[in-house]
């Protein structure tokens, strides 16, 4: 397979399928869960998930950047950004079926 | 933040969910994601950022400290790009 696209509504699915509340239930709790996940990053909080990965905020400072179409220099001011990192589970896992298994190479 | 605060957040703002079947909700969601890159797919979630899965062609890397060959085959690597209104938030 790959080249699939993997939205909210089918990650409502899965609650919905698994757990056994209803679907607007599950979609709730959903957005719930990236919420949560979104305020922990934005008050400066790592959010760390055992298996998975960590959501981290990194500083970045002033730098120069520059217009690619005209070549201009324009100052990047200082920002902060969010970084995954993924687990080494999940990288394992991603391998363990892409590399060793049967399916081809997804696009991107 | 870790998994079991993320759990015990959300079980303190849903008095009628057991603590247990949070942690089911937040597995589901990761386990879906997870499977959806293993098979090559894009997870997109608007507001939030997408995964998808990168390739890392086979090439011949070399030890740092001895300068000796070596073959680093063929792999796939998570990635993840942040979503336009996570990165305003995050500068807002």
């Amino acid at each position: 397979m790959g080249g699939k696209t993997v939205t909210r509504a089918d990650l409502c699915e899965a609650v919905y399928q698994k757990v056994g509340l209803s679907r607007t239930e599950s979609a709730d709790l959903v957005e719930l869960v990236l919420d949560e996940i979104s305020a922990s990053v934005i008050r400066g909080e790592s959010v760390k998930l055992s298996s998975f990965g960590s959501f981290i905020v990194r500083s970045k400072g002033e730098r120069v950047g520059r217009n690619p179409k005209t070549g201009q220099e324009v100052p990047i001011s200082p920002r902060r950004v969010m970084v995954f990192k993924p687990s080494n589970v999940l990288k394992q896992r991603i391998n363990a079926t892409l590399v060793n298994g049967s399916e081809p190479p997804p696009e991107s | 933040m870790i998994k079991s605060e993320l759990v015990q957040r959300i079980a303190e703002a849903n008095p009628h969910l057991y603590q247990r079947d949070v942690e089911h909700i937040v597995n589901a969601i990761l386990d879906e994601i997870t499977e959806a890159l293993a098979r090559g797919d894009r997870v997109e979630l608007r507001g939030f950022g997408a995964f998808s899965v990168k390739n890392r062609p086979a090439r011949t890397g070399r030890n740092p400290r001895t300068g000796t060959k070596v073959a680093v085959t063929e792999k796939y690597v998570p990635f993840f790009k942040t979503g336009k209104e996570m990165r305003e938030r995050l500068n807002g």
